[in-house]
Protein backbone atom coordinates (compact mmCIF):
# COMPACT_ATOMS: atom_id res chain seq x y z
CA UNK A 1 0.00 0.00 0.00
CA UNK A 2 2.35 2.57 0.97
CA UNK A 3 5.00 1.19 -1.43
CA UNK A 4 2.40 2.20 -4.28
CA UNK A 5 1.86 5.29 -2.83
CA UNK A 6 5.64 6.32 -2.85
CA UNK A 7 6.00 4.91 -6.16
CA UNK A 8 3.63 7.39 -7.49
CA UNK A 9 4.93 10.56 -6.18
CA UNK A 10 8.43 9.16 -6.71
CA UNK A 11 9.26 12.62 -9.29
CA UNK A 12 8.24 14.74 -6.56
CA UNK A 13 10.57 12.95 -4.05
CA UNK A 14 13.33 12.67 -6.87
CA UNK A 15 13.21 16.44 -7.03
CA UNK A 16 12.91 17.20 -3.20
CA UNK A 17 16.28 14.71 -2.96
CA UNK A 18 17.87 16.67 -5.83
CA UNK A 19 16.92 20.07 -4.14
CA UNK A 20 18.76 19.21 -0.80
CA UNK A 21 21.51 17.98 -2.30
CA UNK A 22 22.14 20.80 -4.88
CA UNK A 23 21.63 23.05 -1.70
CA UNK A 24 24.50 21.14 0.46
CA UNK A 25 26.69 20.73 -2.57
CA UNK A 26 26.53 24.61 -3.29
CA UNK A 27 27.41 25.20 0.45
CA UNK A 28 30.70 23.00 0.11
CA UNK A 29 31.90 23.02 -3.36
CA UNK A 30 32.52 27.20 -3.24
CA UNK A 31 29.42 28.84 -3.23
CA UNK A 32 28.16 31.13 -5.80
CA UNK A 33 31.24 29.44 -8.39
CA UNK A 34 29.08 26.01 -9.35
CA UNK A 35 26.07 28.67 -9.47
CA UNK A 36 26.34 28.11 -13.46
CA UNK A 37 26.73 24.46 -13.23
CA UNK A 38 24.06 23.97 -10.83
CA UNK A 39 21.52 25.96 -12.94
CA UNK A 40 22.03 23.38 -16.10
CA UNK A 41 21.81 20.76 -13.31
CA UNK A 42 18.52 21.47 -12.38
CA UNK A 43 17.62 22.45 -15.81
CA UNK A 44 18.24 18.80 -17.28
CA UNK A 45 16.57 17.21 -13.86
CA UNK A 46 13.60 19.60 -14.44
CA UNK A 47 13.66 17.88 -18.45
CA UNK A 48 14.05 14.63 -17.49
CA UNK A 49 11.35 14.42 -14.68
CA UNK A 50 9.42 16.28 -17.20
CA UNK A 51 9.53 13.25 -19.98
CA UNK A 52 9.48 10.81 -17.23
CA UNK A 53 6.14 11.97 -15.79
CA UNK A 54 4.99 12.67 -19.63
CA UNK A 55 5.28 8.69 -20.12
CA UNK A 56 3.84 7.54 -16.47
CA UNK A 57 0.42 5.78 -16.54
CA UNK A 58 -1.75 7.68 -14.75
CA UNK A 59 -5.27 7.49 -13.40
CA UNK A 60 -4.25 6.83 -9.80
CA UNK A 61 -4.25 8.58 -6.32
CA UNK A 62 -2.12 7.96 -3.47
CA UNK A 63 -2.74 8.51 0.38
CA UNK A 64 -6.62 7.56 0.42
CA UNK A 65 -6.79 10.59 -2.36
CA UNK A 66 -4.60 12.94 -0.71
CA UNK A 67 -2.98 12.99 -3.56
CA UNK A 68 -3.96 13.01 -7.68
CA UNK A 69 -2.08 10.97 -10.98
CA UNK A 70 -4.24 12.23 -13.42
CA UNK A 71 -3.89 13.15 -16.99
CA UNK A 72 -4.68 16.65 -15.63
CA UNK A 73 -2.11 16.84 -13.30
CA UNK A 74 0.46 15.08 -16.04
CA UNK A 75 -0.68 17.45 -18.33
CA UNK A 76 0.07 20.35 -16.00
CA UNK A 77 3.42 19.20 -14.57
CA UNK A 78 4.75 18.68 -17.57
CA UNK A 79 4.01 22.55 -18.74
CA UNK A 80 5.60 23.77 -15.40
CA UNK A 81 9.15 21.91 -15.70
CA UNK A 82 9.83 22.34 -19.49
CA UNK A 83 8.86 26.03 -19.09
CA UNK A 84 11.12 26.51 -15.76
CA UNK A 85 13.72 24.76 -17.13
CA UNK A 86 13.76 27.11 -20.32
CA UNK A 87 13.61 30.20 -18.14
CA UNK A 88 16.25 29.13 -15.93
CA UNK A 89 18.57 28.48 -18.71
CA UNK A 90 18.14 31.91 -20.76
CA UNK A 91 18.38 34.11 -17.20
CA UNK A 92 22.35 32.72 -16.43
CA UNK A 93 23.72 34.79 -18.36
CA UNK A 94 21.59 38.33 -17.20
CA UNK A 95 22.02 36.97 -13.86
CA UNK A 96 26.01 36.15 -13.85
CA UNK A 97 27.07 39.80 -15.65
CA UNK A 98 25.20 41.23 -12.89
CA UNK A 99 26.88 38.99 -9.90
CA UNK A 100 23.64 38.10 -8.87
CA UNK A 101 24.18 34.66 -9.56
CA UNK A 102 24.37 33.27 -6.50
CA UNK A 103 24.00 29.12 -5.83
CA UNK A 104 20.33 29.77 -4.31
CA UNK A 105 19.07 30.67 -7.44
CA UNK A 106 18.78 27.51 -9.10
CA UNK A 107 17.71 25.75 -5.74
CA UNK A 108 15.08 28.24 -5.18
CA UNK A 109 13.53 27.59 -8.43
CA UNK A 110 13.99 23.90 -8.00
CA UNK A 111 11.45 24.28 -4.96
CA UNK A 112 9.09 26.30 -5.92
CA UNK A 113 8.43 23.77 -8.76
CA UNK A 114 8.46 21.15 -6.11
CA UNK A 115 5.57 23.15 -4.86
CA UNK A 116 4.17 23.53 -7.88
CA UNK A 117 4.09 20.17 -8.75
CA UNK A 118 1.91 19.05 -5.90
CA UNK A 119 -0.21 22.44 -5.72
CA UNK A 120 -1.48 20.81 -9.52
CA UNK A 121 -1.79 17.70 -8.47
CA UNK A 122 -3.28 17.89 -5.01
CA UNK A 123 -6.32 15.98 -4.02
CA UNK A 124 -6.65 17.85 -0.09
CA UNK A 125 -7.35 20.75 1.61
CA UNK A 126 -3.98 20.19 3.09
CA UNK A 127 -1.87 19.09 0.32
CA UNK A 128 -3.58 22.20 -1.68
CA UNK A 129 -1.77 24.78 1.39
CA UNK A 130 1.44 22.86 1.61
CA UNK A 131 1.84 22.63 -2.18
CA UNK A 132 0.67 26.97 -2.35
CA UNK A 133 3.58 27.65 0.38
CA UNK A 134 6.04 25.79 -0.75
CA UNK A 135 5.76 27.40 -4.13
CA UNK A 136 5.11 31.48 -2.01
CA UNK A 137 8.08 30.75 -0.05
CA UNK A 138 10.50 30.07 -2.66
CA UNK A 139 8.84 32.65 -4.60
CA UNK A 140 9.40 35.55 -2.36
CA UNK A 141 13.02 35.04 -2.00
CA UNK A 142 13.48 34.70 -5.55
CA UNK A 143 12.01 38.32 -5.80
CA UNK A 144 14.36 39.87 -3.77
CA UNK A 145 17.32 38.00 -4.74
CA UNK A 146 19.27 41.37 -5.88
CA UNK A 147 19.76 41.94 -2.55
CA UNK A 148 22.05 44.74 -2.31
CA UNK A 149 19.58 46.23 -4.85
CA UNK A 150 16.63 48.56 -3.08
CA UNK A 151 14.25 48.00 -5.87
CA UNK A 152 13.95 43.93 -5.73
CA UNK A 153 14.06 43.98 -2.20
CA UNK A 154 11.20 46.49 -2.20
CA UNK A 155 9.18 43.84 -4.41
CA UNK A 156 10.25 40.79 -2.34
CA UNK A 157 8.52 42.72 0.54
CA UNK A 158 5.25 44.12 -1.22
CA UNK A 159 5.03 40.37 -2.72
CA UNK A 160 5.61 39.14 1.15
CA UNK A 161 3.05 40.77 2.70
CA UNK A 162 0.44 40.36 0.30
CA UNK A 163 1.19 36.86 -0.51
CA UNK A 164 0.65 36.24 3.12
CA UNK A 165 -2.38 38.10 3.11
CA UNK A 166 -3.87 35.79 0.47
CA UNK A 167 -2.30 32.80 1.90
CA UNK A 168 -4.42 33.48 4.67
CA UNK A 169 -7.47 34.15 2.97
CA UNK A 170 -7.34 31.02 1.32
CA UNK A 171 -6.38 29.26 4.50
CA UNK A 172 -9.54 31.00 6.28
CA UNK A 173 -11.34 29.78 3.89
CA UNK A 174 -10.28 26.27 4.33
CA UNK A 175 -11.23 26.25 7.34
CA UNK A 176 -14.44 26.95 6.90
CA UNK A 177 -15.01 24.68 3.84
CA UNK A 178 -13.15 21.72 6.65
CA UNK A 179 -16.26 22.81 9.62
CA UNK A 180 -18.75 22.80 7.02
CA UNK A 181 -18.15 19.47 4.97
CA UNK A 182 -16.53 17.57 8.02
CA UNK A 183 -13.63 16.44 5.79
CA UNK A 184 -10.65 17.70 4.08
CA UNK A 185 -10.82 15.72 0.90
CA UNK A 186 -11.80 16.97 -2.05
CA UNK A 187 -13.86 13.51 -3.04
CA UNK A 188 -15.29 13.91 0.32
CA UNK A 189 -16.28 18.04 -0.01
CA UNK A 190 -17.80 17.23 -3.27
CA UNK A 191 -20.37 14.45 -1.79
CA UNK A 192 -21.00 17.31 0.76
CA UNK A 193 -21.82 20.14 -1.25
CA UNK A 194 -23.99 18.05 -2.91
CA UNK A 195 -25.20 19.38 -6.12
CA UNK A 196 -27.25 22.66 -7.46
CA UNK A 197 -26.47 25.32 -4.52
CA UNK A 198 -24.28 24.73 -1.67
CA UNK A 199 -25.03 25.14 2.03
CA UNK A 200 -24.26 28.69 3.38
CA UNK A 201 -21.28 28.20 5.66
CA UNK A 202 -19.62 26.54 2.72
CA UNK A 203 -20.14 29.18 0.41
CA UNK A 204 -18.13 31.47 2.61
CA UNK A 205 -15.45 28.84 2.43
CA UNK A 206 -15.77 28.82 -1.52
CA UNK A 207 -15.31 32.63 -1.81
CA UNK A 208 -12.50 33.41 0.55
CA UNK A 209 -10.61 30.38 -1.27
CA UNK A 210 -11.27 32.05 -4.60
CA UNK A 211 -10.23 35.62 -3.33
CA UNK A 212 -6.86 32.90 -1.63
CA UNK A 213 -6.12 32.04 -5.50
CA UNK A 214 -6.60 34.86 -7.43
CA UNK A 215 -4.01 36.60 -5.41
CA UNK A 216 -1.33 33.82 -6.77
CA UNK A 217 -2.85 34.02 -10.43
CA UNK A 218 -2.78 37.85 -9.96
CA UNK A 219 -6.54 38.55 -10.94
CA UNK A 220 -8.64 41.91 -10.53
CA UNK A 221 -9.36 42.89 -7.86
CA UNK A 222 -6.30 41.55 -6.22
CA UNK A 223 -3.43 42.02 -8.90
CA UNK A 224 -1.98 45.20 -6.63
CA UNK A 225 1.06 43.54 -5.95
CA UNK A 226 1.72 42.70 -9.82
CA UNK A 227 3.49 45.81 -11.25
CA UNK A 228 5.99 46.44 -8.59
CA UNK A 229 6.51 43.24 -8.25
CA UNK A 230 7.32 42.44 -11.75
CA UNK A 231 9.34 45.87 -12.30
CA UNK A 232 11.17 45.28 -9.03
CA UNK A 233 12.48 41.68 -9.65
CA UNK A 234 15.57 41.00 -11.62
CA UNK A 235 14.02 40.28 -15.38
CA UNK A 236 14.93 36.43 -15.65
CA UNK A 237 13.04 36.42 -11.83
CA UNK A 238 10.25 38.13 -13.77
CA UNK A 239 10.31 35.58 -16.47
CA UNK A 240 9.93 32.89 -14.21
CA UNK A 241 6.74 34.55 -12.33
CA UNK A 242 5.35 35.04 -15.35
CA UNK A 243 5.32 31.53 -16.46
CA UNK A 244 5.61 28.33 -14.17
CA UNK A 245 3.68 29.57 -11.13
CA UNK A 246 0.89 30.86 -12.99
CA UNK A 247 0.55 27.59 -15.10
CA UNK A 248 0.60 25.98 -11.30
CA UNK A 249 -1.60 28.32 -10.02
CA UNK A 250 -4.38 27.90 -12.63
CA UNK A 251 -4.11 24.25 -12.57
CA UNK A 252 -4.86 24.53 -8.61
CA UNK A 253 -7.63 26.66 -9.51
CA UNK A 254 -9.37 23.98 -11.77
CA UNK A 255 -8.20 21.60 -9.54
CA UNK A 256 -10.17 23.02 -6.48
CA UNK A 257 -13.27 24.14 -8.46
CA UNK A 258 -13.90 20.90 -10.37
CA UNK A 259 -13.04 18.42 -7.63
CA UNK A 260 -13.90 19.79 -4.68
CA UNK A 261 -17.05 22.23 -5.96
CA UNK A 262 -18.02 20.31 -9.13
CA UNK A 263 -21.25 19.87 -7.78
CA UNK A 264 -22.11 23.63 -7.12
CA UNK A 265 -20.83 25.03 -10.46
CA UNK A 266 -23.55 27.96 -10.56
CA UNK A 267 -22.65 29.13 -6.91
CA UNK A 268 -19.16 29.91 -8.22
CA UNK A 269 -19.54 30.88 -11.62
CA UNK A 270 -20.63 33.76 -11.20
CA UNK A 271 -17.33 34.78 -8.83
CA UNK A 272 -14.98 33.40 -11.23
CA UNK A 273 -16.66 35.09 -14.18
CA UNK A 274 -16.72 38.78 -12.88
CA UNK A 275 -13.00 38.26 -11.84
CA UNK A 276 -12.11 37.16 -15.52
CA UNK A 277 -14.29 40.10 -16.89
CA UNK A 278 -12.68 42.94 -14.42
CA UNK A 279 -9.07 40.87 -15.43
CA UNK A 280 -9.64 41.46 -18.84
CA UNK A 281 -10.40 45.08 -18.95
CA UNK A 282 -8.26 46.40 -16.02
CA UNK A 283 -5.58 44.16 -17.80
CA UNK A 284 -5.63 45.99 -20.95
CA UNK A 285 -6.66 49.58 -20.17
CA UNK A 286 -4.24 49.96 -17.28
CA UNK A 287 -1.09 49.27 -19.75
CA UNK A 288 -1.69 51.61 -21.88
CA UNK A 289 -0.19 54.31 -19.84
CA UNK A 290 2.77 51.99 -19.20
CA UNK A 291 6.79 53.34 -20.93
CA UNK A 292 8.25 49.74 -18.17
CA UNK A 293 8.31 46.76 -20.79
CA UNK A 294 8.78 44.83 -17.60
CA UNK A 295 5.23 46.82 -15.95
CA UNK A 296 3.50 46.38 -19.38
CA UNK A 297 3.86 42.83 -19.45
CA UNK A 298 3.18 42.73 -15.79
CA UNK A 299 -0.69 44.33 -17.17
CA UNK A 300 -0.50 41.48 -20.00
CA UNK A 301 -0.47 38.91 -17.79
CA UNK A 302 -3.18 40.20 -15.38
CA UNK A 303 -5.62 40.36 -18.92
CA UNK A 304 -4.21 36.80 -20.48
CA UNK A 305 -5.10 35.73 -17.07
CA UNK A 306 -8.66 36.77 -17.59
CA UNK A 307 -8.91 35.35 -20.35
CA UNK A 308 -7.74 31.91 -19.27
CA UNK A 309 -9.92 32.12 -16.50
CA UNK A 310 -12.93 33.01 -19.02
CA UNK A 311 -12.44 29.52 -20.03
CA UNK A 312 -12.60 28.07 -16.68
CA UNK A 313 -15.55 29.79 -15.40
CA UNK A 314 -17.71 28.35 -18.62
CA UNK A 315 -18.03 25.04 -16.04
CA UNK A 316 -18.00 22.39 -18.81
CA UNK A 317 -14.40 19.98 -19.69
CA UNK A 318 -14.18 21.92 -22.89
CA UNK A 319 -14.03 25.10 -20.64
CA UNK A 320 -10.58 23.35 -18.93
CA UNK A 321 -9.08 21.99 -22.41
CA UNK A 322 -9.59 25.56 -23.55
CA UNK A 323 -7.84 27.00 -20.53
CA UNK A 324 -4.74 24.19 -20.10
CA UNK A 325 -4.44 25.27 -24.20
CA UNK A 326 -4.81 28.96 -23.52
CA UNK A 327 -2.02 28.78 -20.68
CA UNK A 328 0.48 26.58 -22.92
CA UNK A 329 0.01 29.19 -25.86
CA UNK A 330 0.52 31.71 -23.02
CA UNK A 331 3.76 30.39 -21.25
CA UNK A 332 5.30 29.69 -24.78
CA UNK A 333 4.36 33.59 -25.82
CA UNK A 334 6.04 34.69 -22.57
CA UNK A 335 9.27 33.12 -22.77
CA UNK A 336 9.86 34.79 -26.41
CA UNK A 337 9.09 38.20 -24.99
CA UNK A 338 11.19 37.68 -22.33
CA UNK A 339 14.13 36.12 -24.08
CA UNK A 340 13.72 39.61 -25.91
CA UNK A 341 13.59 41.82 -22.91
CA UNK A 342 16.57 39.73 -21.64
CA UNK A 343 18.71 41.29 -24.32
CA UNK A 344 17.45 44.83 -24.06
CA UNK A 345 20.77 46.62 -22.78
CA UNK A 346 22.79 49.65 -23.49
CA UNK A 347 26.46 49.77 -22.53
CA UNK A 348 25.80 46.81 -20.66
CA UNK A 349 23.16 48.07 -18.33
CA UNK A 350 19.67 46.66 -18.89
CA UNK A 351 16.95 48.99 -20.25
CA UNK A 352 13.18 48.52 -19.91
CA UNK A 353 12.22 51.80 -21.53
CA UNK A 354 9.74 50.76 -24.89
CA UNK A 355 10.73 53.62 -26.27
CA UNK A 356 14.43 52.46 -26.36
CA UNK A 357 12.49 50.44 -29.33
CA UNK A 358 13.03 53.14 -31.80
CA UNK A 359 14.17 52.03 -35.25
CA UNK A 360 14.94 48.63 -33.78
CA UNK A 361 14.07 47.48 -37.10
CA UNK A 362 15.93 49.30 -38.96
CA UNK A 363 19.11 47.62 -36.66
CA UNK A 364 18.78 44.05 -36.19
CA UNK A 365 15.32 43.60 -39.06
CA UNK A 366 15.81 39.83 -37.61
CA UNK A 367 14.96 40.58 -33.71
CA UNK A 368 12.13 42.87 -34.66
CA UNK A 369 10.48 40.89 -36.82
CA UNK A 370 10.29 37.86 -34.37
CA UNK A 371 8.94 40.21 -31.24
CA UNK A 372 6.98 41.25 -34.11
CA UNK A 373 5.30 37.99 -34.55
CA UNK A 374 5.25 36.93 -30.79
CA UNK A 375 3.40 40.71 -30.15
CA UNK A 376 0.86 40.62 -32.60
CA UNK A 377 0.47 36.57 -31.32
CA UNK A 378 -0.51 38.37 -28.00
CA UNK A 379 -2.77 40.73 -28.99
CA UNK A 380 -4.87 37.63 -31.05
CA UNK A 381 -3.94 38.43 -34.47
CA UNK A 382 -5.26 35.76 -37.19
CA UNK A 383 -3.32 33.64 -38.04
CA UNK A 384 -0.85 33.50 -35.24
CA UNK A 385 -1.23 30.90 -32.21
CA UNK A 386 -2.33 33.30 -29.90
CA UNK A 387 -5.49 34.21 -31.95
CA UNK A 388 -6.73 30.04 -31.94
CA UNK A 389 -5.72 29.95 -28.12
CA UNK A 390 -8.77 32.90 -28.01
CA UNK A 391 -11.06 31.61 -29.85
CA UNK A 392 -11.31 28.70 -27.66
CA UNK A 393 -11.98 30.66 -24.55
CA UNK A 394 -14.77 32.58 -26.44
CA UNK A 395 -15.84 29.44 -27.60
CA UNK A 396 -16.18 27.93 -24.13
CA UNK A 397 -17.54 30.83 -22.60
CA UNK A 398 -20.19 30.88 -25.23
CA UNK A 399 -20.73 27.29 -25.05
CA UNK A 400 -21.14 27.61 -21.50
CA UNK A 401 -23.32 30.30 -21.29
CA UNK A 402 -21.45 33.23 -20.84
CA UNK A 403 -22.19 35.51 -23.76
CA UNK A 404 -21.94 38.42 -22.17
CA UNK A 405 -18.76 37.69 -21.01
CA UNK A 406 -17.43 36.53 -24.44
CA UNK A 407 -18.28 40.10 -25.80
CA UNK A 408 -16.59 41.73 -22.91
CA UNK A 409 -13.47 39.99 -24.33
CA UNK A 410 -13.64 40.63 -27.39
CA UNK A 411 -13.69 44.69 -26.47
CA UNK A 412 -11.11 44.12 -24.49
CA UNK A 413 -9.06 42.43 -26.44
CA UNK A 414 -9.36 44.89 -29.04
CA UNK A 415 -8.12 47.83 -26.58
CA UNK A 416 -5.39 45.46 -25.31
CA UNK A 417 -4.38 45.07 -29.13
CA UNK A 418 -3.38 48.92 -28.70
CA UNK A 419 -0.05 48.44 -26.32
CA UNK A 420 0.79 45.50 -27.96
CA UNK A 421 1.03 47.53 -31.80
CA UNK A 422 2.66 50.45 -30.37
CA UNK A 423 6.02 48.73 -29.40
CA UNK A 424 5.44 47.18 -32.95
CA UNK A 425 4.98 51.14 -34.01
CA UNK A 426 8.08 52.42 -32.25
CA UNK A 427 10.25 49.62 -33.83
CA UNK A 428 9.24 49.35 -37.51
CA UNK A 429 8.20 53.53 -37.54
CA UNK A 430 9.47 55.67 -34.46
CA UNK A 431 12.19 58.68 -34.38
CA UNK A 432 15.73 57.60 -33.80
CA UNK A 433 16.03 60.02 -30.40
CA UNK A 434 18.87 57.91 -28.24
CA UNK A 435 21.75 55.74 -29.02
CA UNK A 436 20.34 52.65 -30.34
CA UNK A 437 20.75 49.23 -27.75
CA UNK A 438 23.40 47.10 -27.93
CA UNK A 439 23.73 44.05 -30.37
CA UNK A 440 23.30 40.90 -28.59
CA UNK A 441 25.11 38.05 -29.00
CA UNK A 442 23.76 35.09 -26.33
CA UNK A 443 22.91 32.78 -28.39
CA UNK A 444 21.04 31.03 -25.89
CA UNK A 445 18.36 34.18 -25.82
CA UNK A 446 18.45 34.14 -29.65
CA UNK A 447 17.33 30.77 -29.90
CA UNK A 448 14.75 30.61 -27.37
CA UNK A 449 13.38 33.95 -29.17
CA UNK A 450 13.59 32.20 -32.55
CA UNK A 451 12.04 28.86 -31.55
CA UNK A 452 9.13 30.55 -29.77
CA UNK A 453 8.11 32.75 -32.54
CA UNK A 454 8.83 29.89 -34.88
CA UNK A 455 5.81 28.22 -33.14
CA UNK A 456 3.83 31.17 -33.23
CA UNK A 457 3.66 30.55 -37.01
CA UNK A 458 4.02 26.46 -37.14
CA UNK A 459 2.06 25.62 -34.08
CA UNK A 460 -1.08 26.86 -35.90
CA UNK A 461 -1.29 23.92 -38.05
CA UNK A 462 -2.38 21.72 -35.38
CA UNK A 463 -0.98 22.37 -32.24
CA UNK A 464 1.52 20.41 -32.09
CA UNK A 465 -1.46 17.66 -31.47
CA UNK A 466 -1.65 19.46 -27.96
CA UNK A 467 -5.76 19.54 -28.29
CA UNK A 468 -6.03 15.53 -28.26
CA UNK A 469 -3.82 15.47 -25.01
CA UNK A 470 -5.81 18.89 -23.20
CA UNK A 471 -8.92 17.03 -23.86
CA UNK A 472 -7.97 14.15 -22.00
CA UNK A 473 -6.58 16.20 -19.20
CA UNK A 474 -9.71 18.11 -18.95
CA UNK A 475 -11.61 14.83 -18.91
CA UNK A 476 -9.67 13.38 -16.50
CA UNK A 477 -10.90 16.55 -13.84
CA UNK A 478 -14.59 17.47 -15.13
CA UNK A 479 -16.49 13.58 -14.79
CA UNK B 1 -22.93 27.64 28.05
CA UNK B 2 -19.81 28.17 25.71
CA UNK B 3 -20.70 26.81 22.37
CA UNK B 4 -19.01 26.22 18.80
CA UNK B 5 -20.67 29.74 17.92
CA UNK B 6 -18.93 31.72 20.35
CA UNK B 7 -15.71 29.85 19.57
CA UNK B 8 -15.92 30.96 15.59
CA UNK B 9 -16.90 34.44 16.39
CA UNK B 10 -13.70 34.63 18.17
CA UNK B 11 -11.90 33.85 15.38
CA UNK B 12 -13.74 35.36 13.22
CA UNK B 13 -13.32 38.83 15.20
CA UNK B 14 -9.59 37.91 15.54
CA UNK B 15 -9.01 37.20 11.43
CA UNK B 16 -10.68 40.93 11.12
CA UNK B 17 -8.49 42.31 13.11
CA UNK B 18 -5.57 41.15 11.19
CA UNK B 19 -7.00 42.27 8.15
CA UNK B 20 -7.41 45.63 9.45
CA UNK B 21 -4.02 45.67 10.79
CA UNK B 22 -2.60 44.80 7.24
CA UNK B 23 -4.72 47.85 5.16
CA UNK B 24 -5.22 50.52 8.05
CA UNK B 25 -1.50 50.61 9.51
CA UNK B 26 0.47 53.59 8.08
CA UNK B 27 3.78 52.95 10.32
CA UNK B 28 5.71 49.96 11.25
CA UNK B 29 6.27 46.80 8.64
CA UNK B 30 6.57 44.69 11.55
CA UNK B 31 3.13 45.77 13.11
CA UNK B 32 2.25 44.08 9.52
CA UNK B 33 4.00 40.62 9.92
CA UNK B 34 2.18 40.54 13.55
CA UNK B 35 -0.94 41.06 11.33
CA UNK B 36 -0.56 38.07 9.41
CA UNK B 37 0.29 35.92 12.38
CA UNK B 38 -2.84 37.38 13.81
CA UNK B 39 -4.25 35.81 10.40
CA UNK B 40 -3.30 32.49 10.49
CA UNK B 41 -3.95 32.16 14.52
CA UNK B 42 -7.73 32.64 13.61
CA UNK B 43 -7.43 30.39 11.54
CA UNK B 44 -5.69 27.76 13.74
CA UNK B 45 -8.64 28.28 16.39
CA UNK B 46 -11.17 27.43 13.30
CA UNK B 47 -9.77 24.27 13.03
CA UNK B 48 -9.26 23.06 16.19
CA UNK B 49 -12.99 24.08 16.85
CA UNK B 50 -14.36 22.08 14.23
CA UNK B 51 -12.02 19.14 15.14
CA UNK B 52 -13.50 19.22 18.02
CA UNK B 53 -16.87 19.26 17.30
CA UNK B 54 -17.17 17.42 14.65
CA UNK B 55 -14.85 14.51 16.52
CA UNK B 56 -12.23 13.96 13.31
CA UNK B 57 -8.76 14.44 13.93
CA UNK B 58 -7.73 15.87 10.32
CA UNK B 59 -8.35 19.69 11.34
CA UNK B 60 -5.83 19.39 13.96
CA UNK B 61 -3.15 17.64 12.12
CA UNK B 62 -4.03 20.61 9.72
CA UNK B 63 -3.69 23.41 12.15
CA UNK B 64 -0.22 21.67 13.25
CA UNK B 65 0.54 22.36 9.57
CA UNK B 66 -0.05 25.72 9.74
CA UNK B 67 1.97 26.64 12.93
CA UNK B 68 5.02 24.86 11.36
CA UNK B 69 4.26 27.35 7.95
CA UNK B 70 3.75 30.27 9.88
CA UNK B 71 7.12 29.68 11.95
CA UNK B 72 8.95 29.27 8.25
CA UNK B 73 6.87 32.47 6.94
CA UNK B 74 8.12 34.58 9.32
CA UNK B 75 11.61 33.66 9.43
CA UNK B 76 11.60 34.35 5.37
CA UNK B 77 9.30 38.07 5.95
CA UNK B 78 12.10 39.14 8.74
CA UNK B 79 14.73 38.45 5.93
CA UNK B 80 13.71 39.95 3.78
CA UNK B 81 12.95 43.18 5.83
CA UNK B 82 15.99 42.89 7.03
CA UNK B 83 17.68 43.14 3.05
CA UNK B 84 14.95 46.10 2.98
CA UNK B 85 16.04 47.72 5.97
CA UNK B 86 20.09 47.52 4.75
CA UNK B 87 18.61 49.50 1.44
CA UNK B 88 16.33 51.61 2.55
CA UNK B 89 17.38 52.45 6.23
CA UNK B 90 13.85 52.61 7.45
CA UNK B 91 10.75 49.99 7.38
CA UNK B 92 7.99 52.26 8.02
CA UNK B 93 5.18 51.67 5.50
CA UNK B 94 5.49 54.92 3.95
CA UNK B 95 8.92 54.31 3.09
CA UNK B 96 7.91 51.05 0.85
CA UNK B 97 7.56 53.88 -2.04
CA UNK B 98 10.47 53.50 -4.71
CA UNK B 99 7.96 51.65 -6.83
CA UNK B 100 4.21 53.05 -7.38
CA UNK B 101 1.74 50.76 -8.01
Amino acid sequence: MLQSDLNIILPEIVLAIYAMVALVLGVYLGKDKVAGILSWATAAVFVLLGLWISIRPTGTTAFHGMYNNDAFAQYAQVGILFSAAAVLVMGLEHMARRKVLHFEFPVLIALAVLGMLVMVSAGDLITLYMGVELQSLALYVLASIRRDFLKSTEAGLKYFVLGSLSSGMLLYGASLVYGFSGTTLFSGIIEAAGQGHAPVGLLFGIVFMIAGLAFKISAVPFHMWTPDVYEGSPTPVTAFFATAPKFAAMGLFARLLYDAFGGVVGDWQQVTAMIAFLSMVVGSVAAIGQTNIKRLMSYSSIAHMGYALMGLSAGTAFGVQSMLLYLSIYVTMNIGAFAFIMSMERDGQPVTDIRSLNVYASASPGRALALLLLLFSMAGVPPFIGFFAKIYVLRAAYEGGLVWLAIMAVLASVVGAFYYLRVVYFMYFGKSSEEPLDESKNPVLLGFLTVSAAIMLIGVVNLFGLEGVAQAAAASLVQ
Amino acid sequence: MIGIEHYLTVAAVLFVIGIFGIFLNRKNIIILLMSIELILLSVNINLVTFSSYLGDLAGQVFSLFVLTVAAAEAAIGLAILVCFFRNRGSIAVEDVNVMKG
